[in-house]
Order: structure tokens, then sequence, then C-alpha cells
């Protein structure tokens, strides 16, 4: 169980990556078939909210390689 | 076993909390279903700087601030205390609510007014993003461990009664604001759409002097007695990997999915119902109604459950449900209140014709109303506004609105239909506070499972009724590629839950 979690890790990272690169190109694209305040704010918005969380799923992901969740902590004491 | 008095005391705990949690989540949903109205009295589409600040006060503020808020307001509950803050919360909310009632619209003060709706609604999203965590950690504080998931669900009702309530309150208020519905309709949206802002302020009047006469969390008075309460709350929740590995748990396998189902079950379902297969306005909203008031209690239900069975599977089976059947769920949703394959009953159709006449502006307008109703009892209405005797001066545009009328057999299918999305909602939902207290140790407790929670909800979950209708304006062919974002995001969220959280209850949430 501990390796498959190790190897969907890698998943993670390429998905992370993968997805906010997608977000990233549809943004341009749909700004400039309409560039009206709207579109530019939404997308705008879009781009800038995804970044920390795509950062904290990449960090998920590498976590999850180096083997963090093989063990869930059990007290307070693991965690702090 | 709980004496009568600890019974008695956990009883006022749940009520204190809940009903300040249940005014915030009502403050904040008004905003949300009055949205077309509040911007057509302070943001002008005429006006571009306008239309850039109601985009950003209807689309970002409200759930872009919320992890902010869940950061600032978890901070400080977790080195002031729980009670103060969502004190300090809930008044923050109800007076920016009761503000937004009152401030004169654009043609009377012109550009201050777009401005102080988008601060009194970034103030909203910040308020919210506190209370949620501390209700909930306050609760899960008082609770016998054997019984967390049941005193927690009392706060997981909350959210969908809040939003039942702003939904009654501002069917009610429409309706009786004159004799005739169509002048009350007009007489709300001119300023009765104020009263449900103004109401708030009594609700949360009371809870305050409800609040006011609660004590702190016995966990955090005895860790602030020894000494041991955090330095730096937000420092610790999220530079300490031992501890930023379960935030991130928390919000990638079970609050990002939890959210986009709360959302899809009951505001894009709204949305859908009245947008895309053309619902009449009141109908959507009694159907939402229905459906909220009878799935409410299973919220209690999987929250007590889970301390039987434990939280994961719960919240797990409320992702697997949605992900296998929202898309037969709303291809039923389109069947329902199709007539496609019906035949017209003419000796039901008729036409009404209402002439407006010439109200100084160079113009007079026709409304002509086509009632056609189907074999299957769907009454469609189609309003369609003419203009007449049109001078030199501008013409307005014409208008056609589509509304369908299902009739009784079609109207509780509908429900039934929806009642099943809440039902995700609930399974997802309910058993969640206790999952996510259980995560986190006292001294950093408030700060770290409000951020996941605000993100998965506020981030993920608000998005949901944008991003899809936003995919069905890219891929118009298709009226259910919607479906894809909160399909997608619960999938992950699943094998992500699934591989990685422990169904284990923790005994002690004393550390």
């Amino acid at each position: 169980m501990n390796s498959i979690k190790k190897f969907f890790g890698i998943i993670w990272m390429i998905l992370g990556a993968g997805t906010y690169g997608m977000l990233v190109k549809t943004a341009i694209t749909q700004i400039s078939l309409k560039p009206t305040t709207d579109t530019i704010v939404q997308w705008s918005i879009f781009v800038i909210i995804f970044l920390p969380i795509t950062i904290g799923f990449l960090i998920f992901g590498w976590l999850a390689f180096k083997g963090a969740y093989d063990h869930l902590p059990s007290s307070s004491d693991e965690i702090v | 076993m709980q004496s009568i008095s600890e019974k008695k005391q956990i009883r006022k705990v749940i009520f204190a909390s809940s009903v300040g949690t249940l005014i915030e989540w009502y403050d904040f949903y008004i905003f949300g279903s009055l949205a077309p109205i509040i911007a057509s009295q302070f943001f002008p589409k005429t006006n571009p700087t306008a239309a850039l600040l109601s985009t950003l006060a209807t689309f970002a503020a409200g759930f872009i601030v919320r992890p902010f808020g869940a950061l600032v307001f978890g901070r400080l509950g977790d080195k002031v205390g729980r009670k103060y803050t969502f004190l300090l919360t809930l008044i923050l909310m109800g007076g920016s609510t009761f503000a937004i009632g009152l401030i004169p619209g654009y043609e009377k003060i012109g550009f201050l007014a777009p401005m102080l709706v988008l601060l009194l609604r970034l103030i909203q999203g910040l308020a919210l993003g506190g209370e949620y965590g501390g209700a909930a950690t306050y609760v899960a504080e008082h609770a016998p461990t054997n019984r967390r998931g049941y005193f927690t669900s009392w706060i997981q009702t909350t959210a969908t009664l809040g939003l039942l309530l702003s939904l009654g309150i501002i069917l009610i208020t429409r309706k009786s604001l004159a004799t005739d519905p169509a002048d009350s309709i007009r007489v709300f949206e001119d300023w009765g759409w104020r009263i449900p802002f103004w109401f708030s302020v009594i609700l949360v009047g009371m809870s305050i002097y409800i609040r006011l006469k609660m004590h702190e969390s016995p966990m955090f008075s005895k860790l602030k007695a020894e000494g041991k309460i955090s330095v730096n709350p937000i420092k610790e929740s999220l530079m300490h990997k031992s501890n930023l590995k379960m935030v991130l748990l928390a919000l990638f396998g079970a609050t990002m999915g939890q959210g986009v189902v709360w959302y899809t079950g009951q505001f894009y379902a709204q949305t859908f119902m009245e947008n895309t297969i053309k619902i009449d306005f009141e109908q959507t909203r009694t159907i939402l109604i229905c459906a909220i008031v009878a799935a409410t209690p299973l919220f209690i239900f999987f929250g007590n459950l889970s301390d039987k069975i434990g939280r994961k599977w719960i919240i797990m089976a409320g992702l697997l449900s949605a992900v296998i059947l929202y898309r037969p769920i709303y291809h039923q949703m389109i069947s329902v209140a199709s007539v496609t394959d019906s035949q017209v009953d003419n000796s039901k159709t008729h036409i009404d014709r209402v002439l407006k006449p010439n109200t100084g502006k160079g113009y007079s307008l026709q409304n002509t109303t086509t009632y056609t109703v189907y074999e299957n009892g769907i009454t469609e209405k189609k309003i369609h506004v003419d203009t007449l005797y049109s001078g030199e001066i501008e013409k307005p545009q014409l208008v056609d609105k589509v509304s369908k009328q299902l009739p009784e057999n079609r109207y509780w299918m509908m429900v039934a239909l929806i009642f099943l999305q809440i039902l995700f909602v609930t399974m997802s939902y309910g058993p969640i506070a206790a999952f996510l207290v259980e995560l986190f140790p006292t001294k950093i407790r408030y700060t770290s499972m409000s951020l996941p929670y605000h993100l998965g909800n506020g981030v993920f979950g608000g998005l949901t009724p944008f991003i899809a209708v936003l995919l069905g304006t890219m891929y118009s062919g298709d009226l259910l590629v919607g479906l894809w974002y909160p399909i997608i995001i619960a999938g992950f969220c699943l094998l992500i839950g699934s591989l990685y959280l422990s169904n284990k209850i923790d005994n002690n949430v004393n550390d």
C-alpha cells in the first residue's frame, strides 16, 4: 500500500503542473477571443487563485512520494 | 455517561454556536441570492469601472477572501480564544450585512456606492472565514469523545439552513410588499430587497446576546492556564512539515470534494433549474426549500453514524455517489422539464397582451405573454416585450423571457432529484467537522482546520456554479458539460481520500 501511495505522489505532481499549464493556456485563449473587462478579471482571478493551490498540490505529491503519508500521526505530539 | 447538567450544558453550547453560524450563512447567501438586483442598483453596466467592481464583488470577494479570514481569525482564535473570536466574526458579519441594506444606490451617491458594497462584501467574506472553524472547534471541544460527530453535525446543518432561511425570507418579502403580486415584485426590486439585509440585525443581536453568556472552550482555557498556547499559529500550521502535510491532506483528500458536492447540490442545481431548463423563479426556490427541509435531518444522521463506523468512508461514499450519479440525475432533470415529446393542448393555450402607455420616454411598451400548455401538464410562459410608437430617442431593447411551470407530479419528481443531491451533501458534509477537529492539536486547531475548510468550500466549492456556467458557454452543445468540474474534482478527492486518509476516530482531542 505504501508503494502505491508513493507512486501516486509522482502522478499528483505531474497532474498539478499539467493542469495549471492548461489553465494558463485556456485563460490566454479566452482573453484573446473576448478581451472584455469581465473576461480578463475572471480568468486572471482563476490563474492567481489556483497558483498557491497548485503549489500546495505539488508539495502534497512530493510529500506522498517521499513517504510522508506512510504513517499518519496518532497523537498531537507527532505533529508539533 | 453524561449527567443531566452536562447534557444541558452541551445543548446550550450547540444552540449558541449553531444559531450564530446559521445567521452568518444567511447573511452571506442573501447577497448571492440578490446579486442581480444588487448589480442593477449599484453597478451600472454602462460604467466600465462599476462593472469591474461588480464582477469582483459578486464573483471574487465572496470566496477568495474566505481563506484569508480563516488565517486572520484562526490565528486570533488560537491566541485569544474561541469565544471572543467567533463573537467578533458575528459582529462583523451582522454589521456589514445591515450596512449593505443602508447604502444609497448608484444614482444617488455615484461611484461611492459600488465601492462601499465591495468593501462590505469583503468584510462578509473575512468574517465567514473566521466563523465556521470557531464554531466547529468550540462545539467539538465541549463534546464527549464518543459523540463528537453527532454534536458537531448540528453545526453542519447551519450552512444549509442559512440558505433555506435566505430563500424563505426573500420569497416572503417579495410577495408581501403589495396586494397585487406584480406590484409587490416591483416594490421589492425598487427598495424591498433591503429588508432581508435589515432583518439580519435582529438575528445577529439575539445571537450576540446568547453567545455573550457562553464560557470559553474548556480545552483552550486549560491550555491557556498552562501557558501552552501557540505563539505563532500560522507558522506552526503551515511551516511545520508534520502539520502542513495534514492541512494538505485535509484539503485534497476531503474538503475539496466535499466543497464541490455542497455547491453543486444546492447552488448549481438552482442555477441549472432556472437558467438551463427554465423553471419558473418561485418554483425553483420552493423545490429547493422542500428538498432541503427533507434532507437536513440526514446531516445529524450521518454525523451520528460517523461516531460508530468512522468518518472517512461516509465522506467517501458521498463523493462516490456524486461522481457516479450526477450525470444521470441531471439527465433526468432535463427530461422532467422537457416539452419536446409532448403535444400542445390548444384548448388551454392563451395569449395576454398588456399595453404600458407612453411614460414620457418617447415610447410605449406592449407585453405579450403566451401561455402554452402541454399534454404532459407543463405550462410554458413566454413574455415578449415590444416597443410601440417609438420616437427618435433611445429605444428599449426587445425582451423575450421563457419560464416553465411544472405540474404537481413533475414538481415532486424534481424535488426528489434535488433531494438526492442534498443527500450526497449530507454524507460528505455531516461528519467533516469532527473529522477536521480530530486531525489537528488544540493549540493550532482553529487555524489549521479553518484553512483547508475554506479553501475547499470557498474556492473549489464557491467556484462550482461559476465554472459550470462558464463551461456551458464555452461548449454550448452539451447542457451537462458544466458537471465535469464537480465530477472531476470529487473524483480526485475520492481517490486521494481513499488512499491516504485514516478511518480511525481520535479518542483524545485534548492534546
